[in-house]
């Protein structure tokens, strides 16, 4: 496969993914562009998640490129791989290694040597706990650095991911329902962290919460059964009449 | 690397060296030197019989450094105790020489019965001990390597793989049962003489094996303890907690988990090539299922992921086996042995020693905080 030249960060052309006969993305085709924060929305079943798949290499689209900084084919490659490229992922589901202290989980998380002898060989840095002391000042958990992650609430789990993220130093966040169970002060807050870490990365933010992406004020692409319906800001798209059309009901 | 010592070497991991290293010296001493009528002395039998549990215990500490660990739940590692025991058995064949049935110089007793005239080519060399050491920690390690490096490759885990590695060790034992096989069939290796020119029987030879036991106990723990407090610990407890978690944060999973596969494999290998000589044979039953299980169990109760918790887990459940199995409760060992496993699954799930240490850390940190701290994970109202 040919890789095109693009200067999008985040390049999908025509991508389609099955299961068992079911389009999941059904030629789906995007582009994000570098240091740009994105918003996806759209009703259950829309293939979002799939998407964030596909782009994170744990689903290998049927047809269609996927190209990162106009030169790295995501298709080709599997989920460490293209973590190493510098595309980190937060799950939907908060996903945290609950049995590590949440200084543990941020050490993992920090941008080093992966190989498994360099872990046999790893040392604590006076670097590395003073990136990890930050790391917590910014997703508000420093008073909880020795507690087990499993023993967070909810909403600092989503934040402690949120870190985790971070420490991963991506070029490309993807960022899947982060305010979902979040209170309404969790959720302006996690929107004002998002906007912060936008000022240095490009940002890919799936969410049902309208209340959320409004605040956001970011470009929003609403997708319907694996395929993009709308595209524009949150109020262009919200009167769009397909989108209507989807959110309601027939 | 020294920095490493330290970290691995807690004031719990220190008392433990300290009990095994102090059990290699005083056990063999208290056999040798006090005369039989001391109320001190030792009997041999016994020194035999927990230098056997002491390899047990080294084979459980291998289990629980992939199980605990890293969530590998392997039901075939007694494959591994059994090659490592058979390497040792070929090296005690070749040292018979002409002091067999058969009297034959090259060849074992089962050979020249089988009329075999020359030796297999994978005898070769098992005369050096030099040689059959390697063969007990490359055997079984070469073995886990192919077969984690097929297995970890296609993301082959949870009950699937406890499936494959519970064929693999059942495969073994029914080519080990063939004599063709070249293994001595289902007599296996015995009628052993000699190990390193000392006669295996003699009371300070097996006093010599019970000892070098507890000290392979002692550096497998060392090498355990080093590897789970090093970040790469840190790492294995993520896969076994959040395998995919892990591969999007960019660790490549499979490489992880090949490295301590085949490290564990090694070890057990060890522990088989101990036992070898103080049981005295090494047959096909070594590979059945059944031992693997067993084995599996003891780290259930002694609390898996604690590391002393496997040790202690091997040697009281086989310290209670020999009990039943020499009274008149025989019959209903296997029976005791599932309630076990029952009752430990069911009121302590962290086994014994997961049991004590969550309990003391739980009382710790309430100490400190007046209850706010639980170590479990529990879901808590939003801030």
């Amino acid at each position: 496969m040919d890789i095109r030249t693009t200067t999008a960060q985040l390049y999908l052309d025509n991508v389609t993914v099955s299961f068992d006969g079911f389009r999941a993305l059904n030629a789906l085709s995007l582009t994000v562009e570098s240091g740009e924060m994105r918003a996806i929305i759209g009703p259950n079943g829309a293939g979002k998640t799939t998407m964030m798949d596909v782009i994170t290499g744990k689903t290998r689209p049927d047809e269609g490129d996927v190209v990162f900084e106009g030169q790295y084919d995501l298709t080709a490659r599997d989920e460490t791989e293209i973590a190493t490229l510098g595309i980190g992922r937060k799950f939907q589901k908060p996903t945290v290694f609950d049995m590590h202290s949440v200084e543990d989980n941020l050490l993992l998380a920090l941008k080093a040597d992966r190989r498994a002898f360099a872990g046999l060989q790893w040392r604590e840095s006076e670097a590395q706990m003073r990136r990890i002391d930050e790391l917590l000042g910014i997703v508000r958990l420093r008073g909880a650095r020795e507690r087990l992650a499993g023993s967070l609430s909810h909403g600092q789990k989503q934040w402690l991911e949120i870190g985790m993220l971070l420490a991963q130093e991506p070029k490309l966040l993807l960022v899947d329902e982060p305010v979902a169970g979040m209170t309404d002060a969790e959720t302006h807050q996690t929107a004002e962290l998002l906007k912060e870490i936008n000022r240095y990365k490009t940002v890919i933010v799936v969410e049902h919460d309208m209340t959320f992406v409004r605040e956001l004020g970011v470009k929003v692409t609403c997708l319907h059964e694996g395929a993009v319906i709308a595209e524009g800001t949150i109020d262009q798209v919200s009167e769009n009449e397909r989108v209507i059309e989807v959110y309601l009901g027939r | 690397m020294n920095g490493l010592l330290i970290r691995s070497l807690d004031r719990g991991a220190t008392a433990f060296l300290a009990i095994v290293v102090a059990a290699a010296m005083i056990v063999p001493a208290l056999n040798l030197l006090l005369p039989e009528t001391s109320p001190l002395h030792v009997p041999t039998y016994i020194v035999s019989l927990f230098g056997k549990y002491v390899c047990y215990a080294l084979l459980a500490l291998s289990i629980d450094l992939i199980w605990g660990y890293c969530g590998i739940l392997s039901l075939g590692h007694g494959a591994f105790f059994a090659l490592g025991g058979y390497a040792m058995g070929m090296y005690l064949m070749r040292q018979i020489g002409t002091r067999g049935v058969y009297a034959h110089p090259v060849l074992p007793d089962f050979m020249v019965f089988l009329n075999w005239k020359e030796l297999p080519f994978f005898w070769y060399g098992f005369d050096h001990f030099a040689y059959a050491a390697l063969m007990i920690v490359l055997v079984p390690g070469v073995l886990a390597f192919v077969f984690g490096w097929f297995a970890f490759r296609s993301r082959v885990t949870g009950v699937y793989l406890s499936i494959i590695t519970q064929a693999m060790t059942f495969a073994l034992m029914l080519g080990f049962f063939r004599n063709n096989f070249g293994f001595g069939g289902n007599n296996g290796l015995t009628d052993f003489k000699d190990i390193l020119g000392f006669n295996v029987q003699a009371d300070t030879t097996r006093a010599a094996l019970f000892a070098a036991s507890c000290l392979f106990l002692a550096l497998g723990f060392l090498v355990c303890r080093a590897l789970v407090s090093s970040k790469f610990g840190k790492v294995l407890v993520a896969i076994r907690d959040a395998e995919a978690r892990t591969r999007f944060l960019g660790y490549r999973a499979e490489s992880y988990k090949l490295f301590v596969f085949t490290l564990s494999a090694c070890m057990a290998g060890v522990a088989g090539a101990l036992y070898v000589p103080q049981v005295g044979i090494i047959n096909p039953s070594e590979f059945a299922p059944a031992n693997s299980i067993e084995a599996v169990i003891w780290v259930a109760v002694g609390g898996r992921g604690t590391l002393t918790g496997a040790v202690l887990g091997a040697i009281l459940v086989n310290y209670a086996k020999t009990t039943f199995t020499t009274g008149a409760l025989a019959p209903y060992w296997l029976f005791v042995l599932g309630g076990l496993f029952i009752a430990v699954t069911l009121f302590l799930p962290r086994g014994i020693v997961g049991t004590l240490s969550h309990w003391w850390r739980e009382r710790r940190a309430r100490g400190e905080t007046a209850g706010e701290i639980g170590g479990e994970p529990a879901p808590r109202p939003a801030e």
